[in-house]
């Protein structure tokens, strides 16, 4: 496994797609952080990065890279190799490539300019949103052997996490006012890993607003520290099952 | 000559003044301190060296200055009232006053002066009593220098830390109160001063203030209490200078302002609190100069306020500075610095060009689903707001600061 992910990572960073993402997301932090006066304000512009643009390359990405590297794999299924092997250091090495970048590019000018107990969960989160979508990308791919649609439903995941979700819960909130929704609400975020590491940094970042009546059940639950545990339980399953079913479907694929 | 004559004549009224010392403790003259009292006469000065004293209630019923020596210890074994003050002219320093009763029929205190003037308590410890200090029907009184704490949880089993009631011309100076219900209490108090005190860690307010007009309060700190600072029925009142930090809770507000009018609130800072400053009913009140910063919201104005004019204060880090429940907008915002404000400045007057809509549309939102806060900063939401702010449906479109400032106000 470890020859294969090396070679995989090797080829990923000769791939000038990723070298570009790493220079964006450290212009985009550096200028962030150097351009406002104070640091929060850094990390909330840094915030709608982190929930838009890495989920975006991340899924785009690995999306398509796996099409094009079917020819790679089906070179790899020839010889003597186990395929859950081949695919898990297919994902090996594209998460631990973009999570390189990801660190490099926005990492080290948090640590630099920000660093403080929000800035650490806001990486931490980062790079959980990086893998989940490498795992969802993953998942698409093995869908559909045709590349645009297998990149159509790529994007389309995305867009349905990180916009057409929030349509949807304010929607509900509105239709369901006259209810007790919040603990439910609380349930259904868990359904989508963008709002889950949005509500953990919002705990950390506006932590006077969430001490109101609502936001104080909110805070009941992802504040404790059995709430942020089981969240990122929640957040690794988000790795877990799209990548494993993938897996299961890649196993019994015929090629 | 003449000279000589009246610096005699000044001399024997010194003598007068000074009366007698009367001595209380172990080995002393006195070993109890009521009968010290009860053998004094106007004037004199009974003097209490350190040692413990249960003594029950000690009634103080003349004009005396009963003061402690090396903070002797005044025991109320959560059964008496341990001092009442029933005569003008009294002066209490240097005690430690603790155990106080409990009992919610006439609320015995550590200290209770009755329908007295010109008394002054000062340099007191008062720990674990139900009542603190408590001024009825008093005048021209002064609360000096005293340190008050409780270990109050619940509301109904504890009294206030300073309890002021129908009086007049008071001076609370520089106490610093802590466990109590109210830590500081005003009802029908007019004339009066509060200065200097720490107010902190109070079961419901730091400083709770009804139907008390013509009063001002002035660096004081207000800080970790349940439910804020409460200032309600009043007019003319000067709120300067105080800081109100990290009260927290959905009812808590760092001030909380309902029916008041004629008033100010100048140079004050509201920091980290769920709700800085909450309005409701009042009018006519300049709040100018103040510092909000990292406040869930900055101001909650409801649509039942009129008049009043919010001007020169900076608004920093908090997540929304200003909130309503209605449209109607009988205020004015103008000249305060918003460091959410995207505006641009031509002319270089430190004034900006476009004028700022403090409302943001999803505080609107939350106040009409509160809920909706768990979408907070998400992509939609902003893109939400930036339209609002572009073309105002929802908001009220003259919920407007005219001529915003481009940078921090120096406070």
């Amino acid at each position: 496994m470890n020859r294969i992910t090396k070679f995989i990572v090797l080829d990923i960073l000769k791939n000038k797609i990723v070298l570009v993402y790493t220079l964006i997301l450290s212009i985009l932090s550096w200028s962030v952080f150097s351009l406002e006066d104070n640091a929060t304000k850094g990390l909330l512009t840094l915030l709608n990065v982190i929930l838009l643009t890495v989920p975006l390359v991340s899924v785009i990405f690995s999306t398509i890279y796996l099409y094009n590297s079917s020819e790679f794999i089906e070179l790899l299924l020839s010889q003597p190799v186990k395929r859950a092997r081949i695919w898990r250091s297919l994902f090996f090495g594209l998460s631990s490539s973009l999570l390189l970048s990801f660190l490099i590019g926005v990492g080290i000018p948090i640590l630099v300019f920000a660093p403080s107990d929000v800035s650490m969960m806001m990486l931490l989160v980062g790079m959980f949103i990086t893998t989940i979508f490498v795992a969802i990308a993953f998942l698409s791919s093995i869908v559909t052997r045709d590349k645009a649609k297998g990149i159509g439903i790529s994007i389309l995941l995305w867009l349905f996490f990180a916009l057409l979700f929030d349509g949807i819960i304010l929607f509900l909130l509105f239709q369901f006012s006259e209810y007790p929704i919040e603990k439910m609400m609380v349930g259904i975020t868990a359904l989508n890993p963008i709002d889950l590491a949005r509500i953990l940094i919002l705990l950390h970042l506006d932590v006077s607003a969430m001490m109101g009546y609502t936001g104080a059940i909110f805070k009941d639950f992802f504040g404790t520290t059995v709430g942020e545990v089981v969240v990122f339980a929640i957040l690794l399953l988000w790795i877990i099952v799209p990548f494993w079913t993938s897996l299961i479907k890649f196993k019994r694929k015929d090629l | 000559m003449k000279q000589f004559l009246h610096i005699l004549v000044l001399c024997s009224f010194l003598n007068k003044i000074e009366g007698k010392q009367l001595l209380v403790g172990p080995g002393k003259h006195y070993a109890s301190i009521k009968t010290a009292i009860s053998e004094s006469v106007a004037n004199d000065s009974v003097i209490v060296s350190g040692g413990i004293y249960k003594e029950g209630n000690i009634i103080v019923d003349k004009s005396i200055f009963l003061i402690g020596k090396d903070f002797p210890i005044l025991d109320g074994q959560y059964k008496f009232e341990i001092l009442s003050i029933k005569a003008s002219y009294v002066v209490v320093r240097g005690f430690r006053i603790r155990h106080s009763g409990y009992a919610t029929l006439n609320d015995p205190c550590g200290i209770k002066v009755y329908d007295s003037h010109h008394v002054s308590i000062s340099n007191n410890y008062l720990e674990d009593n139900f009542f603190g200090i408590y001024l009825q029907f008093c005048k021209k009184c002064i609360v000096k220098n005293n340190q008050l704490s409780s270990h109050g949880t619940e509301e109904q089993r504890i009294g206030n830390g300073i309890h002021c009631w129908k009086s007049d011309s008071l001076q609370i100076t520089g106490n610093v109160v802590s466990g109590h219900r109210d830590g500081i209490y005003f009802e029908f108090v007019t004339n009066s001063v509060i200065w200097r005190n720490i107010s902190f860690n109070n079961v419901r307010y730091g400083l709770h203030f009804m139907f008390s007009n013509n009063d001002s309060y002035i660096s004081n700190v207000f800080k970790g209490n349940g439910a804020g600072v409460a200032v309600m029925f009043t007019h003319k009142v000067k709120m300067i200078n105080n800081t109100f930090s990290e009260n927290w809770g959905d009812a808590a507000y760092g001030l909380m302002l309902k029916e008041i009018s004629d008033s100010y609130i100048i140079g004050n800072n509201f920091s980290k609190n769920t709700t800085g400053i909450f309005m409701e009913g009042t009018s006519r009140i300049k709040v100018e100069s103040n510092k909000f910063d990292a406040n869930g919201w900055g101001m909650k104005i409801q649509a039942s306020c009129m008049d009043n004019e919010i001007v020169r204060n900076n608004f920093v880090g908090n997540t929304f500075d200003i909130s309503t429940n209605g449209s109607l907008v009988l205020n004015t915002f103008n000249s305060n610095y918003w460091d959410k404000y995207e505006g641009y400045d031509l002319n270089r007057d430190n004034v900006g060009d476009v004028p700022y809509h403090p409302l943001s549309i999803f505080s609107v939102i939350v106040e009409l689903n509160p809920p909706a806060m768990l979408l907070f900063r998400s992509f939609m939401v902003s893109l939400l707001d930036k339209s609002e702010k572009i073309i105002p449906s929802l908001t009220p479109d003259n919920f407007i600061d005219n001529t915003p400032l481009m940078h921090s106000l120096k406070l």
